[in-house]
């Protein structure tokens, strides 16, 4: 009779992770930075299938790495959000609950299951102006073992994402307009490219959590808006 | 509340309906006995304007033979581009309107793109079926739902009947114990082509005339200062009729009438 290999279970962590990190490394990435007039994602992404989407009133969803595991993740997050508004009020839907749940999920498939989520999410949620408590924005970083952080200013996530750090590390100050960050971000998903050309803004994916908006602040911009923010 | 259900579609409705059963109003186990008791929402109309459509109702909610409340809003924005104005019921008309803004939010958010305004009516007709057990003890929501259609690039309405029947009007309708009066009143006053004051007043001079015909229709209160609300919607989304103005185009009907006038 064969004995069956024993393998620590150090081991077994170490190849998920390695096998996590190599998904996503393949991916692009995408940035997530506050800005004077609320958060603003930046994704490099050429195609129609978005990798930031809207959650809910004041929260949005970024991921990186394999499209149906984080389209699906961002599905579980809108469910959530709708249930949870429906069933108490639209306040009482928090960035960090969602956050929270989603780093127990994630956690939890990296442990029990073979194969780990291959992604990374940010939950963005932008402050309201109308709430003492809610006046701050929160940006929370998610990564493929449940790992969660939160961070203040910017936020990166996706393949060569020191690279695109540390442009931002350098160049990011509080309070910037909207446009200025925007030329930040494109700079910073630049720096993450092999090539030396800037991106063009068909290959960018670009929403705003917009304070001044009433209601759901999520929008997506249209390659012409995200031309002239970038021009501005 | 579980994070991750059973449900995979892209209906809050059905998402309630799989994995949050105990949320959904579950009104088939109530007895006539019930209906007396139960707020009910009176009259409500809808007509087609401009590019638009016209949604309004009274704010009086009855129970049997007692006002339950004097300004109960019967007229709810669903989505950027579409009203929904309940009559009947009103506890599960109020539920119903609620979900259905939630669906149409929902849906627009999963598929990454919102419904068509026909779409949106029918899954309003869906919901009013599902809740058919409940309509057959009394317990009837009959709403009427218009919007500007943007594809099409004009008003459209329907009207319901309790087992989720849907009915597109071209003109104009009014559901509600008084709402054959205000179809009376709009038979006259409506017309194709009427601007935003015209209307407005034609929706009011019909509430009016629901109100004086059935004890159970509100109209306008000048001494509480509590008015209809009057919706329109139209390629430019909603506005609302201000109590100002709602005010100033009821004390002229009533002159026409003190002065011996019609409405």
């Amino acid at each position: 009779m064969s004995m069956p290999f024993y393998v620590s279970p150090e081991q077994v962590m170490a190849d998920k992770a390695e096998f996590a990190r190599k998904g996503i490394a393949r991916g692009k990435s995408i940035v997530a930075l506050e800005h004077q007039g609320g958060v603003l994602m930046m994704a490099e992404n050429a195609t129609s299938l978005s990798k930031v989407g809207e959650i809910y009133d004041r929260i949005a969803f970024c991921g990186v790495g394999k499209f149906s595991e984080f389209d699906q993740l961002r599905k579980i997050g809108v469910r959530f959000a709708d249930t949870k508004g429906y069933a108490y009020s639209r306040e009482d839907v928090a960035g960090k609950a969602l956050a929270n749940s989603y780093s127990q999920v994630m956690g939890e498939v990296f442990t029990r299951e073979n194969k780990p989520l291959e992604v990374e999410l940010i939950v963005a949620e932008v402050g309201d102006d109308r709430y003492e408590d809610h006046k701050n924005n929160s940006l929370y970083r998610i990564k493929y073992d449940g790992f969660i952080s939160d961070h203040s200013g910017f936020c990166a996530i996706g393949g060569n994402v020191e690279d695109v750090e540390s442009v931002l590390r350098n160049d990011y100050r509080e309070g910037m307009p909207a446009g200025e960050t925007a030329k930040l971000a494109r700079r910073a998903l630049t720096a993450g490219t092999e090539g030396s050309s800037e991106l063009g803004s068909d290959s960018l994916e670009v929403c705003l959590l917009d304070r001044a908006r009433t209601g759901r602040k999520f929008c997506r911009l249209s390659s012409d808006e995200v031309q002239s923010i970038l021009d501005s | 509340m579980p994070f991750r259900g059973l449900y995979q579609g892209s209906s809050f409705f059905e998402l309630l309906q799989t994995d949050q059963r105990h949320l959904l109003p579950d009104l088939s186990a109530w007895g006539e006995s019930a209906v007396a008791m139960v707020p009910h929402g009176t009259t409500v109309l809808a007509f087609r304007c401009g590019d638009g459509v016209l949604v309004a109702g009274d704010r009086l909610a009855t129970a049997g033979h007692s006002v339950a409340s004097r300004d109960v809003v019967k007229v709810f924005e669903t989505d950027p581009y579409s009203v929904m104005a309940i009559s009947g019921a009103a506890g599960p008309c109020i539920e119903m309107a609620r979900i259905l803004s939630v669906e149409l939010e929902h849906y627009e958010k999963i598929e990454g793109e919102g419904l068509e305004l026909e779409g949106k009516a029918n899954k309003l007709s869906q919901m009013i079926r599902a809740n058919l057990p409940a309509a057959m003890q009394g317990l009837a929501v009959v709403p009427l739902f218009a919007g500007f259609d943007t594809r099409r690039k004009k008003g459209r309405l329907w009207k319901f009947d309790i087992t989720g029947g849907r009915y597109e009007e071209s003109e104009f309708d009014a559901t509600g114990s008084g709402g054959l009066y205000a179809r009376e009143s709009l038979k006259h006053g409506w017309a194709a082509d009427l601007d935003r004051a015209t209307a407005i007043r034609t929706a009011v001079a019909a509430l009016t005339a629901a109100a004086d015909e059935d004890r159970a229709t509100g109209g306008v209160d000048l001494e509480r200062g509590i008015y209809p609300i009057i919706k329109l919607c139209t390629s430019s989304g909603h506005s609302d009729a201000s109590e100002g103005e709602i005010a100033a185009v009821y004390r002229s009907i009533l002159e026409a009438r003190s002065a011996g006038g019609n409405l």
